[in-house]
């Protein structure tokens, strides 16, 4: 579980974050969607420490993640993946040393066990042959699978995704969203997504969280999101004429 | 303001560098990799650079010693002296500065933009001292024996140069180089490539590593690594000669 406490964050006196408070529970698939700009990546990056937050509180089970030293935070880290939105992927090494990274400098295990969690990795993110290859030889939406293989490569608690499917078309993009939803189920994670995709949104929210303008401004599931009156939600959900056409009917 | 500000920033990131790697066998086998990468990749500029610096020093000194009463070896002594006090350790290490810099500047620089090094911090790892210090250690080990070998080289060019438009013979220009030989030199030279190594790449690295924006900025940021080293090097040039050589 993670939870948000009146977190508020600005860049040079801009007020970004706007004393959010959320609570995201594990096993559940959480988006977090609203239009571009809205600060979702500094929500997100906020959350894993990436950005320091101005006030609030981020606590990630029972403990306070903000107020921790950078050894503690280490500690949590070692439990977090995060698939960045162009993938992050390493440029110098191949997939399975991508995959392998974490593994090599925080585990003891020999070269064959991890090479048999890297396969394990890749196969569950329907990736095969593809280890000797490097990050420029690959498509986006084979980045962005590796990328995931890496996030859960040390068997994460928590997993943090930045629009994961942007950039890729609408069929992959819906194979991502249900491995990312699969994997959660089947692990036990604490997933958080962000995303502007309003198909993750009817497919896979567990529970979902709309921002606009860096305050927390509506929360709900995949149902209630229809049905909502607010307007800024109502918006956002049906962007387009053909979407407010279905709206009337 | 922003002078003092890139100071202290920089002085912040070594900080951050300087700390004990994850794992000392993954950091050897960083070192090695950068060590082939920075030094054994540099070695043809730096060898056709030597030979042709020794070269023409040789020709200039013959050049312009017209007085039949100069003995001929100070040629060799001069090409010998000039390559091993400043040629081989300055020049070198400014031309480094331009390969090995502008390269670890954009590596580092595209490695943040594209939020490699947002991965790496979120895994648990130090990205300053993983990205870094490997870098540091390489060329402050193999920048000595480069310099070294150029002094070799620009030595062997002077030679050569001598020998092939007779302009001094063979056993005069060696008599030169023998000339009141100063091990100390040796010694000057290479603590100053050491110091310039160590320049080089932390400012290098520094650059790429507060790269923002796309690939222009990263493109600027390694054109800004390239010429503060080069600026910092011969200051240090000047700094270090006043109190070594005195
Ligand atoms: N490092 C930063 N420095 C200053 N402003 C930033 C920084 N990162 C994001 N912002 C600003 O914060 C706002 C929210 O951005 P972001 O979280 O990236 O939006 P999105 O919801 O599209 O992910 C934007 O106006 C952006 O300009
Ligand atoms: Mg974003």
């Amino acid at each position: 579980m993670i939870k948000l406490l009146n977190v508020c964050k600005s860049f040079e006196g801009r007020q970004v974050l706007k004393n959010i408070s959320i609570t995201f529970e594990a096993g559940k698939t959480n988006l977090i969607i609203g239009k571009s700009g809205s600060g979702k990546t500094v929500m997100m990056k906020s959350m894993v420490g990436l950005h320091e937050i101005d006030s609030g509180e981020i606590i990630f089970g029972e403990h306070s993640f903000s107020k921790m030293s950078f050894k503690e935070r280490k500690e949590v880290r070692k439990e977090i993946g995060m698939v960045f939105q162009g993938g992050a992927l390493f440029d110098s090494y191949n997939v399975e040393e991508n995959v392998m990274f974490p593994l090599s400098v925080f585990t003891e295990l020999t070269t064959k066990e991890k090479k048999d969690r890297v396969n394990f990795c890749l196969d569950r993110v329907n990736l095969v042959n593809v280890g000797h290859l490097f990050p420029s030889e690959i498509s986006g939406g084979m980045k962005k699978r590796v990328s995931i293989a890496r996030a859960i490569a040390m068997n994460p608690k928590y997993l943090f995704c930045d629009e994961p499917n942007s950039g890729l078309d609408p069929q992959t993009s819906i194979v991502i969203d249900n491995l990312i939803h699969e994997i959660t189920q089947e692990f036990n994670i604490t997933t958080i997504i962000n995303t502007h995709d309003m198909n993750s949104v009817m497919e896979i929210g567990d529970k979902i969280v709309y921002i606009h303008k860096g305050e927390r401004w509506w929360e709900g599931d995949s149902q209630s999101i229809l049905t909502t009156n607010n307007e800024e939600v109502v918006d956002f959900v049906y962007a387009s004429k053909y979407m407010k056409q279905m709206r009337k009917i | 303001m922003g002078f003092v500000y890139h100071i202290g920033r920089y002085f912040l990131l070594l900080r951050h560098t300087f700390h004990l790697p994850e794992k000392s066998k993954l950091f050897f086998k960083q070192v090695v990799h950068e060590m082939n990468a920075q030094g054994v990749n540099s070695l043809g500029i730096v060898a056709v650079m030597s030979l042709f610096m020794g070269a023409v020093i040789t020709l200039q000194t013959a050049f312009n010693i017209d007085n039949p009463l100069i003995p001929q070896s100070t040629i060799g002594f001069a090409t010998a002296n000039s390559m091993i006090l400043e040629f081989s350790p300055t020049i070198i290490s400014l031309i480094l500065a331009g390969k090995i810099g502008s390269n670890i500047a954009s590596e580092i620089g595209t490695m943040r933009i594209s939020e490699q090094i947002d991965a790496l911090e979120i895994m648990g790892i130090n990205p300053a001292s993983y990205l870094i210090l490997p870098k540091i250690t390489a060329a402050m080990l193999i920048n000595p024996f480069i310099v070294i070998i150029s002094m070799g080289l620009g030595i062997f060019g002077g030679y050569a140069a001598g020998m092939f438009t007779g302009v001094v013979a063979q056993n005069d220009f060696i008599d030169g180089i023998l000339l009141d030989f100063r091990p100390f030199n040796v010694v000057y030279a290479l603590i100053k490539c050491i110091i310039f190594a160590f320049i080089i790449t932390s400012i290098s690295g520094y650059q790429g590593y507060y790269s923002n924006g796309g690939s222009l900025e990263v493109g600027q940021s390694s054109t800004r690594a390239v010429v503060f080293s080069s600026i910092v090097i011969v200051l240090f040039n000047l700094i270090l000669t006043k109190l070594l050589l005195q």
